[in-house]
């Protein structure tokens, strides 16, 4: 097996991570690429308490996560990559070989604009999926696997809510 | 009395999609009672909002319990947050209605110790009848 997932999703783990992808996939364990979470053992806790007792949850920084990357891909477990944020994510493209990459859920905030239900993107954040995808790095958008995989540049041209 | 015992035997309920809203309404049709409890709905929202709504909502209705659906969920990671700042309160993951009508039903006033032996009811409701062959 490998990383079955790689997921921007800036609820990192939650339902839809753990039961929705984790069950299906069969996922053993969450390699979780996030700077704040990596420094703060209380948020770390607060993460493996979501988990289920058969599924691990590894923490890295943006910094450290690329040196592990080609270590997980060959575990024998399936494994999903998550990070909160598409800069983390684009920086594991260009740094450690991702060449998938699953828009999952980027909420409501000011300054988005609303693509699909669960993805609202800020201009410069439209251009960050743009390089990632120049990168070599093919970008859907999904929610759940029942979903229909969105291809990038229709997100883009989607206008919900509008 | 303790600031459990003071505050109003209300919790939030949270979860996904419309969930809570559904078994707040159902509480209601068995008990009339639907309004102890404040359904939260969190479709949309990123995690640091849902922190925000769940604080607003503890503030205005003076709950110290949240029930939420799934021990992994969004909802459940934003409570545990927002319960880190508030003493006392507690979070009970992974509600049903027999727990929830238990809830409301209790007789004491301290909503917490309602909520710990709501759950406890929730968690015998569960039960399983035929063989399945």
């Amino acid at each position: 097996m490998t990383l079955v997932l790689n997921r921007i999703d800036d609820r990192l783990i939650h339902g839809q991570v753990v039961v929705g992808w984790g069950q299906p996939l069969d996922v053993r364990f969450i390699v979780l690429v996030d700077d704040t979470v990596a420094a703060s053992e209380w948020e770390q806790e607060l993460y493996r308490m979501g988990v289920p007792p058969e599924m691990e949850v590894r923490f890295h920084s943006a910094e450290d996560a690329p040196a592990y990357l080609d270590g997980y891909r060959t575990e024998p477990r399936a494994g999903i990559l998550l990070t909160g944020d598409i800069a983390t994510m684009r920086r594991l493209v260009d740094e450690a070989g991702v060449r998938d990459v699953n828009v999952g859920g980027i909420h409501h905030r000011a300054g988005r604009i609303q693509h699909l239900r669960y993805v609202f993107l800020t201009p410069a954040e439209q251009a960050e999926l743009r390089e990632i995808a120049a990168h070599g790095a093919v970008v859907t958008a999904q929610d759940v696997p029942a979903a229909r995989a969105v291809p990038l540049e229709e997100l883009l041209a989607s206008r919900e809510g509008a | 009395m303790s600031s459990a015992a003071s505050a109003a035997r209300v919790a939030l309920v949270a979860g996904h999609a419309d969930f809570a809203a559904g078994l707040v309404s159902a509480v209601d049709a068995i008990t009339g009672r639907g309004s102890q409890l404040v359904p939260i709905q969190v479709r949309g929202l990123c995690g640091d909002d849902i922190q925000a709504l769940l604080r607003e909502r503890l503030a205005s209705s003076g709950a110290l319990v949240i029930f939420t659906d799934l021990q992994a969920g969004s909802c459940t990671m934003a409570a545990r947050r927002v319960l880190h700042e508030v003493p006392g309160a507690v979070l009970v993951a992974g509600v049903n209605l027999p727990m929830l009508l238990d809830f409301v039903l209790s007789p004491g006033a301290d909503p917490v110790a309602a909520a710990m032996t709501a759950a406890e009811r929730g968690r015998v409701a569960v039960s399983v009848h035929g063989s399945g062959k």
